[in-house]
């Protein structure tokens, strides 16, 4: 009963302090709280994307080009299909591949570059140097190439090729950053007590140095959602991303939305809308986040 | 008096831009235009798409070739006249003494004889797609350097066309008997253009041979083909940096460019002799059973996609394998009884769920191929795969540039595909010969052997008269349904727009011929 009591002071003292960490940061961080929650209506969107009025594929002979209209609020393409529920529906898969690429890109980026700070050495230039060279090409033409080696692999309907050519640039840049944090990090008097008391540098690493990295991670995991968001509507308008009839932001503005726009603007106006507002909202909240995270903007 | 007034009348007429003056050719320019596609090879014989023989056609000749300001008329290229016996069992040809290959030796009879051996009876590392059309011809003798004689074993009545075949490149036999295979790599031959680069991804050059055998042809100094397609291609058309694109535009690229344009457009239109076919590889489970594929053929509405997609794509007639509106075509009434033409669908799709249930395969999946081609491979694939949709069957839809996507086909890694049935002419012939079984068509890539569907094709090749033909290719078309090896979509409808500076090029239901350029010119 007395556990049970404690246990219950604990987790509202843990809610206490969430909320009152979220109404700071509403406060500090007014656009930064609009972008949150552009995010969140994104990712609501997404996952409920099955409710959409309309099948996403379905096509309409008889609805061909509508303009928008109570049936279909943002119109519909050039076969029918509704395009709000394409912009919906494409939240889905704009959410999934940003944040698969993002979290893959960040994650191999910070343990490199983590590994790269904390062995120094002949590690450090290998690592520095393949750093290097990835950073040379333009982030597009990076991707470009990666997706049209790998070709298309499908894993429970996520392009895996696709979300590793967009991991890759983003992977260099993570790594100088994590680098440039983990190089402070190492030096600290609590890893020469780690080294001291034997532990493996595996244990060093994940244990002691990344915990340590986590506020640039997570500032740079969310504005490289943005990133990589744009880099897949890239590839898709290119034809290289991924293939129709997946809605897809992107991959609506191509293809018969480049015959039609001018017959019928909606097709690329909504799609062209909902990427801007993605990038847009994802670096809001990533900038308030580095702002609020970091000690020096604190003071 | 009157004889100023004849003056007058006589200045009057000069000064006036009558169409007389007007359509006069004028020598001269570099014909800037563009081409959709890439070959995977430089070889006639090895290739069957307009990204290979809009590149190619400048610079080879045929024995005959189709006058297409008079189509389907065939007039002589490299042969000077031609005669068939009356039997129809040999063709003598006469061949110009004035034709040379681009490398200056002279082109004999023992060249076109080297050039059809390797298409009617490929050595063993050549591709040779059209192998069949020939194959009744028993021997091929050259009495002298100028007369080349086919003698058939059996009358063939497209026989004539198949000379015209613009597949046909007349190669050097020199260098055929060196490497059989040289065409894949080099082009050398008699056309009116001389090869001059080929910037892969980028762009082709030729200029003209001064040495062509027809005096006075071509008219163009040389042209500059671009590899360029969709929005990047009419962007380019209407700003001038290319004044034609050969193969065809949407209805929706024609407006814009119409628009943009103004008098400076010359549009023409033609029935299109090609359409698209969904492939079953029936070397591969499921679609071994016959169930299957006619659940999936069925289950497409023709009729109403073709009065939709026509506003968005290429496309607009429904019919057989045999373009609509030609003599040997289908009616309508005909084509509604065939397995897929139902205009009631929605009994068909109750037909299709009810074959997909009896073969165990409800929530069917199929993976299918198609090329990377916007028009009209997207729309046309996209419309396949909503109507698939509809009985139940989810589609992963892989779309592949043309040299992987041939492959892909070539070589059966694939298990639905969408493949267009394209030929220079409309001939049943030509139409049937996508159907035949895979040991005697190597444009099969269903992978089929149907013993009935090969004898019908012999069948209706030998027909005594038209009627007989007629009502063979419908037991052809009956058969091939019933079996459904293939589901044929809708036909294409051509429109090429092009600037109109750009003269003596004439619109054919074929996209593969009149591409040589030697009668084409540019208006000052």
């Amino acid at each position: 009963m007395t556990m049970t009591a404690t246990t219950h002071r604990v987790r509202e003292g843990k809610l206490a302090r969430v909320a009152v960490g979220m109404a700071r940061f509403t406060l500090t961080q007014p656009l930064g709280t609009l972008g949150l929650l552009f995010v969140l209506v994104m990712a609501a969107a997404a996952l409920l994307a099955d409710w959409a009025p309309y099948d996403p594929t379905a096509f309409d002979m008889s609805a061909m080009l509508a303009p928008p209209s109570r049936e279909h609020w943002f119109g519909t393409d050039a076969f029918g299909r509704d395009i709000f529920t394409r912009v919906i529906y494409g939240a889905r898969t704009a959410l999934a591949i940003g944040f698969l690429s993002s979290l893959i890109g960040c994650t191999v980026g910070a343990i490199l570059g983590v590994a790269s700070a904390y062995f120094g050495g002949r590690i450090d230039l290998v690592i520095q140097r393949c750093v290097d060279i990835l950073l040379s090409f333009p982030i597009i033409v990076l991707a470009l190439v990666v997706v049209a080696m790998l070709g298309k692999r499908m894993v429970l309907g996520i392009d895996v090729n696709l979300v590793v050519a967009i991991s890759l640039p983003i992977i260099p840049k993570v790594a100088r950053v994590a680098r440039a944090a983990a190089l402070t990090i190492r030096e600290m008097p609590y890893i020469d007590a780690a080294r001291v008391a034997g532990f493996s540098h595996a244990r060093i690493i994940f244990r002691h140095i990344c915990p340590n990295i986590a506020a640039p991670y997570l500032i740079m995991f969310t504005a490289y959602i943005a990133q990589a968001i744009l880099l897949e509507a890239s590839l898709s308008f290119l034809g290289l991303g991924v293939t129709e009839p997946t809605p897809a932001w992107g991959l609506m503005l191509s293809g018969n939305a480049v015959e039609f726009y001018r017959e019928a603007p909606w097709m690329i106006l909504f799609p062209g809308l909902a990427i801007t507002l993605a990038v847009f909202a994802f670096n809001l909240f990533g900038d308030s986040l580095r702002d609020w995270l970091d000690p020096k903007f604190k003071t | 008096m009157g004889r100023k007034l004849v003056w007058a009348g006589v200045l009057l007429a000069l000064s006036m831009p009558g169409p007389a003056f007007a359509d006069q050719p004028t020598k001269g320019g570099i014909l800037s235009f563009a081409i959709g596609g890439e070959a995977p090879n430089y070889d006639c014989h090895a290739n069957y798409s307009f990204s290979a023989i809009h590149w190619l056609a400048p610079h080879y000749s045929t024995l005959l070739k189709f006058d297409t300001s008079a189509y389907p008329s065939i007039v002589p290229d490299v042969a000077e006249s031609y005669s068939v016996s009356d039997d129809q069992l040999t063709y003598t040809f006469k061949l110009r003494r004035n034709v040379q290959f681009h490398d200056g030796s002279p082109m004999t009879s023992a060249d076109v004889k080297a050039t059809y051996e390797r298409i009617s009876k490929p050595p063993k590392d050549v591709i040779s797609l059209r192998s069949t059309l020939f194959e009744d011809v028993a021997s091929i003798e050259t009495p002298d350097p100028f007369t080349i004689v086919f003698k058939l074993s059996k009358r063939d009545a497209s026989m004539l066309a198949n000379f015209a075949s613009p597949w046909n490149c007349i190669y050097s036999g020199d260098k055929l008997a060196k490497d059989a295979n040289f065409p894949r790599t080099s082009i050398m031959g008699t056309g009116p253009f001389v090869f001059v680069e080929h910037a892969k991804g980028s762009h082709w050059v030729g200029k003209r041979f001064d040495r062509y055998f027809i005096e006075g042809k071509p008219y163009l100094d040389g042209f500059r083909a671009v590899l360029m397609s969709g929005p990047a291609m009419i962007n380019a058309l209407q700003g001038g940096q290319i004044v034609a694109e050969f193969r065809g535009f949407s209805p929706a690229e024609k407006s814009r460019l119409v628009d943009a344009l103004g008098d400076k457009a010359t549009v023409q239109e033609s029935g299109w002799s090609c359409k698209l076919d969904i492939l079953f590889n029936t070397a591969k489970k499921p679609f071994d059973d016959v169930r299957i594929r006619r659940a999936l053929n069925i289950a497409i509405g023709r009729w109403d996609g073709a009065r939709s997609l026509q506003r968005v794509a290429f496309v607009r007639e429904v019919g057989g394998v045999i373009r609509p509106g030609y003599e040997f075509a289908a009616k309508k009434e005909e084509l509604t009884k065939y397995p897929g033409y139902s205009e009631d669908i929605a009994a068909a799709r109750s037909e299709a769920k009810r074959l997909l249930k009896e073969a165990g395969v409800e929530n069917l999946k199929v993976t299918l191929l198609n090329r990377n081609l916007s028009m009209p491979y997207t729309p046309t694939g996209l419309f396949v795969i909503d109507q698939w949709r509809q009985v139940g069957v989810s589609v992963d839809h892989v779309q592949l540039e043309t040299s992987p996507y041939q492959a892909s086909l070539q070589s059966g890694n694939y298990d639905v595909g969408i493949n267009a049935a394209c030929d220079f002419m409309d001939e049943p012939n030509l139409q049937l010969l996508n159907y035949i079984s895979k040991d005697l068509s190597s444009l099969n890539y269903g992978n089929y052997i149907d013993r009935t569907l090969d004898d019908l094709y012999e069948k209706q090749k030998r027909a005594a008269n038209k009627a007989e033909r007629y009502a063979l290719v419908r037991q052809f078309e009956q058969r091939l349904f019933h079996e459904a090896y293939t589901a044929p979509l809708i036909w294409w409808h051509r429109i090429v727009v092009h600037h109109k500076q750009v003269r003596g090029w004439y619109i054919t239901p074929s996209h593969y011929l009149g591409q040589d350029l030697a009668s084409l010119w540019l208006a000052r």
